[in-house]
């Protein structure tokens, strides 16, 4: 129990990973939970990368979590420009009516 | 020890109880706070697991910039998330449903796992300096600059493509500005623009 090891940590990505998931169901409309959801789940596989890296003694995991952190970025990024110009155009940022820029 | 381990348990519950404030508080503004609270509390696990670097990295990237871009976005947009947060009650079941089945797959997974024989003992390209001879940060530079350098240009050709993408994406011509335009200005001759008038003696215009 007091003795922290690499299950600990896992446990906790797995945690957040599934409150990631439940947060995407929950706020199917509004895109910036979902965005936000998005963050959380990255956030646990860092967790993940970085447990993992520190219990084998090698570093490509935290390499690859930064790689993560960069990726993870560079997509709220355009995803909130994507949002903003969405916004707009329509006035709203309802997901529902997304479906209405099918080709 | 047991300062690890308070300090883990803490740690874990706040990111916890935060992601899960995320995802359900009424208002957007508090959700973007939890999740500010969640990436410092991750921030201070991954110090625990001796990854500084990335701890730092992980504040000043998510809290610093994305999060706030989150803020922005949040309070610039004017959105009825009154209107947005029906159906919340509706999705609840059937998303607990998917939540709870992922969470208990990913702990059965927890349960079962062991680690591979050869994931410890392989020739490893990047070992963990013992502490003392070399702080986190160094060693994960030595490693990033020289057989990670590839990738590590790439990710940062992946930043300035969602740079511009961003830019471009948001930027808006509006009409009826007026903006100084050097080239124009520059290309102006006196003959083009003055006119020279003989005015008679004694007359206006």
């Amino acid at each position: 129990m007091l003795a922290i090891g690499l299950t600990h940590y896992l446990w906790v990505a797995a945690i957040l990973f599934a409150i990631g998931i439940f947060g995407i169901f929950l706020n199917r409309k509004n895109i910036i939970i979902i965005l936000m959801s998005v963050e959380l789940m990255l956030l646990a596989v860092n967790i993940n990368f970085v447990a993992f890296s520190a219990q084998l003694n090698n570093l490509v995991g935290q390499v690859f979590a930064m790689f993560v952190l960069t990726v993870a970025a560079a997509e709220a990024a355009i995803g909130l420009a994507i949002l903003v110009v969405y916004f707009r155009s329509r006035g709203t940022i309802a997901v529902e009516d997304i479906n209405t820029m099918k080709g | 020890m047991i300062v690890q381990a308070l300090a883990f348990y803490l740690f874990a519950a706040i990111a916890i109880a935060s992601g899960a404030m995320v995802i359900s508080s009424r208002n957007p503004v508090h959700s973007v706070l939890f999740l500010i609270l969640a990436f410092f509390n991750a921030a201070g696990l991954f110090v625990l697991m001796g990854a500084e670097f990335l701890a730092m990295i992980l504040v000043v990237v998510y809290v610093g910039a994305v999060a706030v871009m989150f803020m922005f976005v949040v309070m610039m947009l004017d959105i009825n998330f009154a209107e947005l947060r029906q159906g919340f009650l509706r999705y609840l079941p059937i998303g607990g449903l998917v939540g709870l089945i992922l969470l208990a797959e990913l702990l059965i997974i927890l349960a079962g796992w062991q680690l591979a024989p050869a994931a410890t003992q392989s020739e490893m390209l990047a070992v963990t300096p013992p502490p003392g001879e070399m702080s986190n940060t160094m060693a994960l530079g030595q490693l990033i600059y020289t057989h990670y350098i590839n990738l590590f240009q790439a990710a940062g050709i992946i930043l300035l493509i969602a740079m511009i993408g961003a830019i471009v994406l948001t930027h808006r011509r509006r009409p009826g500005v007026r903006r100084q335009d050097i080239g124009r200005q520059l290309q102006r001759r006196p003959a083009d623009t003055i006119e020279v008038r003989k005015i008679p003696t004694g007359k206006g215009l």
